[in-house]
Order: structure tokens, then C-alpha cells, then sequence
């Protein structure tokens, strides 16, 4: 198990690598990295700071070089338009961020997996149906257009929550969150529910899909030969079999999460990185927009990692292998 | 035939309801067993024979449902009772062992979880218990250094153990009948030969009854007391082993027999029973048998009665053979 | 008479079979196809629904009752009015107006125009190209396709608004900037799609046929395995096809995608997105109706086109 682990943390450290080089010759080696990393108004002498700052005068390589020790100290540029350390501006916005993105996770689980459970049950039932007429809507609209009829709806003819903005937050261990209030909440609901609902939508499928197929399996018919109760049976043999892949799904839905709030971010200007990204593009903030990149990279390579991780742990199969 | 019998069925008909049409899966299907006995089922593949035992079972899932007949096990009718009622026999009184253990084994479930599982759900004992019974259990069946492999995934077992723990589960609650159906097909002759012979060494001692179900007639020979043919949803021949397997009646159950190929001497054809299996779906009227009998005429168009030929002897043809040796 | 023994009764030769009789077209694929496709009522509805919408793009120059686009014609007292207004010249605003005074009506055609065509264009060439690689993998296997595979695993590990993002940044504005990108994040899906299904047509007895004849690889590959591949293609060309129109708006939406010179119905959407909260809704609802409509249909049908022709690829 260690082992597994281990190697696939190696893995992952070297695709972070990979996609490092990638971003740096994304930047430094296509056009002109002065235009990148100097605002077009600096002075001669600011940009001969940042030239030597980061060798642009010296061969590729020992840029990259320098690029990377500059990263993993976090220096990562300064925003031309707040004249602060880049990659400290997203610092400040990924709690948000990360909240908007856990709640959706938070409804898309609680939520839509025991309506896929359900419809994988009773897959003739009227509920059943529009369940699934539901998430077909929900799959194919552009979550953008979905955001904005959650406004016109919700905030603007009904006037019951609030169209934009996060709401009053609490610092918990120095991290300001803001569900942990009313108005917080009332900030949050909309805003999750538009993250969530692609998801929604995804995962009631997957997990009506798999409960079909496992409840017609072998192994079920045998619970039941058995003579095992409807409840252990659904709670512990039909239950992990078909969570399986669904929570391999659930994870690379986080990390999506957090690229798709750029969308739901700018619509209810939420303050966390994708609106910040998204201000960062239109005023050409380019440092902001690398440093985003390489956020966005790693923690989506280590949310990979994570989730295989946690799959290995749930199907015994994939784990012994590793063993061999 | 009275209440000493541990299961009777009378007159079972289960039907499947498809877009295609009715499929009469088990067509009239009835006869008894008594405590201890073996009784084979024997048939191909689409006779009727894994429907049957779903059916006792009462595990025949929608578009399929008995509409028909009574299985009265030790007196109590099964389809009468409560689905709760059911529940509770089943895995107890009544175990099922089915065809591939990798198939009915849950994978990702640990064996211990599996076999306590089967006992807490109808004993009320600690769960400490019940794994000295599932070590018990599967020692019982010859699995050696059984407390360490109840931690042990199904696909850590070979072929012949993991059927050996499917049997031991069956075992676990004392049960009067076990349904097994197909089991050993799934593994190699080898090992076939010795779960039978330990399947047939345990019924004879706690004096459990079992239906074999197979399409083997080789698997049988060995292990049963008594054999029904089926075919098409119909038990078309039954009797003791010997008369069957010695003096078959029914054309098909000779043509059965007569292809066995270790009953071929080297150098001679390989027999095979003319045609194919009919599709359940287009039977029509008279012996589903007809189209491929030798001994067919136009008083097979109607469908035959089944005749006694001696105690608990009996056939489903107009034109049987006369019992001589094959 | 010649030596040769006559033919036994039993063979007569072709010129003796007579002429097969021509199947009705209700009977042959294509017909069963296209009977089986219009079982579904909501699959039959889409399909009108797509065409309808493909002609308003096509004909908005003669549907439309303005230009939207030029801006003497504009009138900036029209602004800002309601669905069914009256306009200073006399005609209806069907669809009210934006804050320069445009039709709603003659904007959304014009902007339907933008967005197929770049949904569609896009989806084609990233078809194509996709297509193309990922039988080629399929059929050479070897080094070509595990660096194709990688890369493809690579590419579909992020997700695709993501790298719509980054390109655009990198490339900047405009149509054929847009289009590259959207380009650029397709191809995988069918890279990796037809790659799939020519596996399993790889080792048929046709294609064996084909190799034992020694025709070229290209041949092969497009006039052997292509065709049997095309199906499930078609299919998620059509999903396709209907993402690069969400998309697409989407970045124009956050105004990274096509510029205001070309607007789409994402920027349309865009454009009204402030005047939602004062209750002027129209100016982003009608777009934004427009779009989903054109995305829904397209992706029912998608839908049911799987269900048509897979059931055929299973035998």
C-alpha cells in the first residue's frame, strides 16, 4: 500500500514538473517574457530589475531554473494592476474559492446520489423519470445561462436571496469562511447550486447507471438467496460496488470544480480565483494569469493522486495487485 | 408422499413476460423429495431447470413470475406466505449454492463479512459467534487454516475453494435444502469429483436434501438417488438413477445419455441429438420434443401426459421406449 | 459441342439466378435508421427544432427585420424598450431592444449565425483531425500510439474550459482564434473516441482481408475501417458539436471569446447581463433562450442517434 502510494506520488511530483516546463515555455520561450512579467509602463529600471530577477538575460535553461526556485519559494511574479506578489493574490482568494467548490461537492453528494440510488431502483416510477428528464436538462445547458435564470428567478422577481457577492464570513484558524453564518449562507446557495448542478446532473446518472447494473448482478441474487435483509443488502453490498467508480468521478468533479467557478464566480461575483482570473485576462494581469496556471496545474495533479489513492482503499482488487 | 417429504412442488408454472412474446419457462413442473434425498435435475441449457430453482427460491425477477402452483416445503406453502416469511427460510432452512463464485461472491467484500453476515441475518447471536460458526463452517468443508483466510478476498481463493465457500455458507444455518445449481460446472473435473463426493458426504449426514442441478449426466451418476429430465419447461422423464441412466424411456433422454462422449469407443461417431433446442418463445402445440425425435408421428402433435411407468417412475411420451438396457 | 462434361444440375451459375429485386428503402439501414429514430417523439421534435434553427442562422439576413450591425439604422431613443414595443418608425420590436436601440429579434439571428458556425466549423476540423489520429493509432499501434494516448489522457485530465482559457489568452481574439482553440480542445474527444472503436474493428475478418491484399495503409484506413467506425463517431460528433456551442459562449460570455465586432449569443447574453437586476430581462433572456434551445435539440438528437445505431454496432 505504501508502496503505491509512494509511487504515485512520484508520479505526480513529475507531472508537475512536465506541466512546469510546459507553463515556462508557454512563457519565458514564446514571445517575449518582458512583456509578461514587467507592466508595459515600468521603467528602464524596473525592467532591468525583473531582467535580472529572473535571468532572462542568461540561456533557457538556467531560466527555468531560476523560474522553478522562484516558484517553489512562491515568487511567482507581481500583479501589474494590485502591485502585489501574484501568487499571494490567489492565496487570498482560494479559501473562497474552495468553499463555493466544497459546497457544490457537499449537494452534489448528499443530493444526487441518493436520487441516482433511487432512480436505479425504481427506474419506471414518474419520479424516477423526471429525475432523470431533470439531469438531462442539467447536463447539456451551459451552466452560465443556468446562473442567470437563477438571478432573474430567484433574486430579481422573487427577491428571496441575494444576486451576488459573499456574505459576512468567520475566521476559522485565520481562514475567513462564510458559511458558517446566515448571511453566508444566504451568499452561498445560489452561487453552489449553479456549480453543482452540471454535477448533479453527471453523478445522478453514474449512480442510477451503476445501481441498475449491480442490482441485476449475480452477487445481489445471491444476497438474497441468502436470505439478507433489502436494507444490508443495499447498504453494504450494493452500496460500495456502485460508489466505486462514482467516487472516482466525485473527485475529478472537484478539480473541475474549482476551474468551472471561474464561470459561476464572474456571474455572482464571488471573490475567489476564477473571478480573480477572469479580471486578471481583461486587464492583461499576466503574472496573475501564470501564477493561476501553476496553482490550477498542481492541485489538480495532487487531487489525482488523491483520488487514487482513496480508490485503491475502496476496491481491494486494484490495491493486491499493486502488491505483485 | 405426505408430510415426510422436505419439499413438494405441485403444478409450478413460471412465466416470462417479454416484448417478444411469453416465455413458458417451467411449464408444469412437479415432485417431491424426501429428507437426505439427492435429486438431480437435468436438462440443457433453456429447459427450465435454473428457472425451477429460482422459482422454490422465490428469487424470479420481473419480467419472470411464478403465476402457478404450490411449493409446499414440510407442509408450508412457499408461495402462500409473506415475502418476509420467505426471507427468513431462505439462507436457513432452504440455502442456494449457484454457478461461479466469482459471479455470486460480492468482490470487494471480505469472506469473514460474507459468511457472518449470513448468520446474523438469521440467528440472533453476537457476532463472535458467528465466526466461530463460519470457521466451523468452513472447516467443515476441507478449507485448511480457516480462521486466517475468513480475512481473505474472494479473488484470493482458486476456483475450487471459493465454490467450497459458497458451500460452506450454505451449510452455516443447518439447512434442510440446498438448491445448487450448476455448481461444479465452473471448475475442473478434478475438483469437481471431490466436491461431489464431500456435498454427498455431508447431505448423507445431516440428512439435507438436494437438488442438483445440471446438464450433466456424468455429474449425477455418482451423487444423485433419483433423476428428473427436463426439457422445453417439462420434466419429460423421472425416476431412481439406475432405472434412468440404465433403461432410459424417453427418446430424449436416451439421445441425452447415448452422446456422452466417454460412452463412445474410440474410432466410432461422437452421438449427437439431431436439431437444437427449440426457442421457449415458438413451442406451439404437442411434444416440444417432436421436431428432433426419431419415434415422432402425428399423435405427438398433442401434447403427451405423463405416464407412470412403476413407483416414482414415470414419462412424458406416447412412444417411449420399452426400458431396455442402452 | 466442347469437351467439357456439362454442369451438374445442382450449380446453374449466375446467370441463371435471377435479378434480386430492389429493396424497399424502408428495409434497408438507412430506412430501418431512420424509422427506429422517429419512435422518439421528443428525438423527431429536436430534429425539426435544429433545422428550424439552422435556417433562421442561414436566412437571418432576410428574416431579420434590421441590421443589427449598422449602426446609422440604430436609434438610440429605441433603446432599452420592452418585448412587443412599438418603435419610433412604426414596427414591433418582437423581442424588445438593447441599450443601443437594436432589434432583440434581428441580434439573435445573427448572433445564432456566429454561434453555429463556429460550433460547427470547429467541430468539423477537430473531427477530422481527431478522427484521423485516433484510427491511425488504432491501426499502426506501436510508439505512435502510446505517445498519442498519453498525450490524449493528458489533454482530456483537464478540463476543457480550462484550456479554452489558457489558449485564448495565448492567442488572444477573434473567430479564427476561437475556433483553433475550440479546435484544440476537441480533437482529443475523438482522438481517443475513434481510436476505441477502430480497436475493436481492427481485428474483424474484413480488415484482415484488406491486409492480406497488401493495399496501402492510407487506403485501409479510410476506405475500409473508416466507414465501420463512422457511426458512433457521428454520434459524439453531434454531443460535439453542441458542447462547442456552449463553450463558446461561455468564453464569450466572459468576454475571452469572440470579439464585440462578431458577436455571438454568448456576448448577446453577456451584453444584458447588467440590465438583468433592473428587471430589463430580455436583453440576455431571448439569447439566452435561443442558445439552449439550439443546444437541447442538437444534443437530443445525439442522444437518440446513439441509441439508434448502437444496438447495430453490438452484433
Amino acid at each position: 500500500m505504501a508502496v503505491f502510494i509512494i509511487r504515485r506520488l512520484l508520479q505526480s511530483v513529475f507531472l508537475v514538473l512536465v506541466m512546469s516546463l510546459l507553463v515556462f515555455l508557454g512563457v519565458f520561450a514564446i514571445g517575449d517574457p518582458i512583456n509578461t512579467l514587467v507592466p508595459p509602463d515600468a521603467s528602464d529600471q524596473e525592467r532591468q530589475a525583473v531582467i535580472v530577477h529572473f535571468g532572462l538575460d542568461k540561456p533557457l535553461y538556467e531560466q527555468y531554473g531560476r523560474f522553478l526556485a522562484n516558484a517553489v519559494r512562491g515568487d511567482l511574479g507581481r500583479s501589474f494592476k494590485f502591485n502585489e506578489s501574484a501568487l499571494g493574490l490567489i492565496a487570498q482568494r482560494v479559501p473562497a474559492t474552495l468553499e463555493l467548490a466544497f459546497a457544490a461537492l457537499f449537494m452534489t453528494v448528499f443530493i444526487g446520489i441518493p436520487l441516482g440510488l433511487y432512480a436505479g431502483f425504481r427506474p419506471n416510477a414518474l419520479s424516477s423519470k423526471l429525475v432523470m428528464g431533470f439531469s438531462a436538462f442539467g447536463f447539456s445547458v451551459p451552466s452560465f445561462w443556468l446562473g442567470l435564470m437563477m438571478i432573474m428567478l430567484f433574486a430579481v422577481f422573487l427577491g428571496w436571496l441575494p444576486a451576488s457577492g459573499r456574505g459576512t464570513t468567520v475566521d476559522v484558524f485565520g481562514v475567513p469562511l462564510s458559511f458558517l453564518t446566515w448571511d453566508g449562507l444566504r451568499h452561498l446557495l445560489l452561487p453552489a447550486i449553479n456549480l453543482a448542478f452540471f454535477k448533479l446532473s453527471l453523478i445522478i446518472r453514474l449512480t442510477r447507471a451503476g445501481t441498475q447494473e449491480v442490482v441485476m448482478s449475480d452477487y445481489v441474487k445471491y444476497a438474497r438467496a441468502k436470505g439478507l435483509r433489502n436494507g444490508r443488502i443495499v447498504f453494504v453490498h450494493i452500496l460500495k460496488n456502485t460508489l466505486i467508480p462514482v467516487i472516482t468521478v466525485l473527485g475529478m468533479e472537484f478539480g473541475r470544480a474549482i476551474a468551472f467557478a471561474v464561470v459561476t464566480e464572474s456571474i455572482f461575483a464571488w471573490p475567489g480565483m476564477g473571478k480573480l482570473i477572469i479580471d486578471s485576462i481583461a486587464v492583461l494581469d499576466r503574472p496573475v494569469i501564470v501564477a493561476y496556471l501553476m496553482v490550477i496545474v498542481v492541485m489538480f495533479i495532487f487531487i489525482n493522486l488523491i483520488v487514487d489513492v482513496i480508490y485503491s482503499l475502496l476496491d481491494p482488487r486494484v490495491r493486491l495487485e499493486e502488491r505483485r | 408422499m405426505s408430510a415426510t417429504s422436505t419439499l413438494r412442488v405441485e403444478g409450478l408454472k413460471t412465466y416470462f413476460f417479454t416484448k417478444a412474446g411469453t416465455v413458458k419457462a417451467v411449464d408444469e413442473v412437479s415432485f417431491s423429495l424426501a429428507s437426505g434425498e439427492v435429486m438431480g435435475l437435468v436438462g440443457e441449457s433453456g429447459s427450465g431447470k435454473s428457472v425451477t430453482g429460482f422459482s422454490i427460491l422465490g428469487l424470479v425477477d420481473p419480467p419472470g413470475r411464478t403465476v402457478e402452483g404450490k411449493i409446499l416445503f414440510k407442509g408450508e406453502d412457499l408461495r402462500a406466505c409473506s415475502e418476509e416469511r420467505r426471507r427468513s427460510l431462505r439462507g436457513s432452512k432452504i440455502a442456494a449454492v449457484f454457478q461461479d463464485p466469482l459471479m455470486t461472491l460480492n468482490p470487494v467484500l471480505k469472506i469473514e463479512t460474507q459468511m457472518v453476515e449470513a448468520v446474523l441475518a438469521h440467528a440472533d447471536v453476537g457476532k463472535a459467534e458467528a465466526r466461530r460458526r463460519s470457521i466451523a463452517a468452513l472447516e467443515k468443508v476441507g478449507i485448511p487454516a480457516a480462521a486466517e483466510r475468513l480475512s481473505s478476498y474472494p479473488h484470493q481463493f482458486s476456483g475450487g475453494m471459493r465454490q467450497r465457500v459458497c458451500i460452506a455458507i450454505a451449510l452455516l444455518n443447518d439447512p434442510e435444502l440446498i438448491i445448487a445449481d450448476e455448481p461444479t460446472t465452473a471448475l475442473d473435473v478434478t475438483i469437481q469429483a471431490q466436491i461431489l463426493h464431500e456435498m454427498r458426504k455431508l447431505c448423507a449426514g445431516s440428512g439435507t436434501s438436494l437438488i442438483w442441478i445440471t446438464h450433466d449426466l456424468s455429474v449425477v451418476a455418482g451423487l444423485a438417488d433419483k433423476i428428473c429430465v427436463m426439457y422445453a419447461g417439462r420434466i419429460v422423464e423421472r425416476g431412481s438413477v439406475d432405472e434412468v441412466l440404465d433403461r432410459p424411456l424417453h427418446p430424449y433422454t436416451r439421445g441425452l445419455i447415448r452422446s456422452v462422449p466417454s460412452r463412445t469407443k474410440r474410432g466410432d461417431e461422437l452421438y449427437q441429438i439431431p436439431g437444437t433446442t427449440p426457442s421457449l418463445l415458438a413451442l406451439g402445440e404437442g411434444c416440444a420434443f417432436r421436431e428432433r425425435c426419431p419415434r415422432a408421428d402425428e399423435a405427438c402433435l398433442v401434447s403427451p401426459p405423463e405416464t407412470a411407468a412403476g413407483p416414482g417412475r414415470s414419462c412424458r411420451c406416447f412412444h417411449p421406449h420399452e426400458g431396455e438396457r442402452l | 459441342m466442347s469437351g467439357k462434361a456439362p454442369a451438374p444440375d445442382s450449380y446453374r451459375g449466375p446467370a441463371a439466378d435471377p435479378v434480386p429485386a430492389r429493396v424497399p428503402f424502408r428495409d434497408r439501414p438507412l430506412g430501418k435508421a431512420i424509422a427506429e429514430y422517429r419512435e422518439s417523439a421528443s428525438a423527431v421534435i429536436a430534429f425539426f427544432a435544429t433545422v428550424a434553427v439552422l435556417l433562421a442562422a442561414l436566412f437571418a439576413n432576410q428574416l431579420s427585420t434590421q441590421d443589427p450591425y449598422d449602426l446609422a439604422k440604430l436609434d438610440i431613443m429605441d433603446g432599452t424598450l420592452a418585448p412587443l414595443s412599438e418603435s419610433f418608425s412604426g414596427g414591433t420590436y418582437l423581442l424588445g431592444t438593447d441599450e443601443m436601440g437594436r432589434d432583440m429579434f434581428s441580434a439573435i439571428l445573427y448572433g445564432l449565425r456566429i454561434s453555429l458556425a463556429v460550433g460547427v466549423v470547429s467541430t468539423l476540423i477537430a473531427f477530422v483531425l481527431g478522427t484521423s489520429l485516433g484510427l491511425t493509432a488504432a491501426y499502426r499501434g506501436g510508439r505512435f500510439d502510446t505517445i498519442l494516448m498519453r498525450v490524449v489522457d493528458l489533454q482530456l485530465s483537464f478540463p476543457a474550459l480550462l484550456i479554452a482559457l489558457v489558449l485564448l489568452v495565448v492567442l488572444g481574439q477573434g473567430i479564427e482564434k476561437i475556433t483553433l482553440a475550440l479546435v484544440i480542445v476537441h480533437w482529443a474527444y475523438f482522438a481517443r473516441a475513434s481510436r476505441g472503436v477502430a480497436l475493436a474493428e481492427r481485428n474483424r475478418e474484413y480488415m484482415e482481408a484488406a491486409r492480406a491484399l497488401r493495399l496501402g495503409t492510407a487506403r485501409i484506413i479510410f476506405r475500409h475501417l473508416m466507414p465501420n467506425v463512422m457511426p458512433s463517431i457521428i454520434v459524439i460528433a453531434t454531443t460535439m458539436v453542441a458542447r462547442a456551442i456552449s463553450t463558446e459562449a461561455t468564453l464569450s460570455f466572459l468576454g475571452i471569446g469572440l470579439p464585440i465586432t462578431e458577436p455571438s449569443l454568448g456576448l448577446l447574453i453577456s451584453n444584458g447581463f447588467r440590465y438583468l437586476l433592473s428587471g430589463k430581462y430580455w436583453i440576455s433572456f431571448y439569447p439566452g433562450i435561443a442558445l439552449v434551445i439550439t443546444i437541447i435539440a442538437i444534443n437530443i438528437m445525439g442522444d437518440r442517434l446513439r441509441d439508434v445505431l448502437n444496438p447495430r454496432l453490438k452484433k
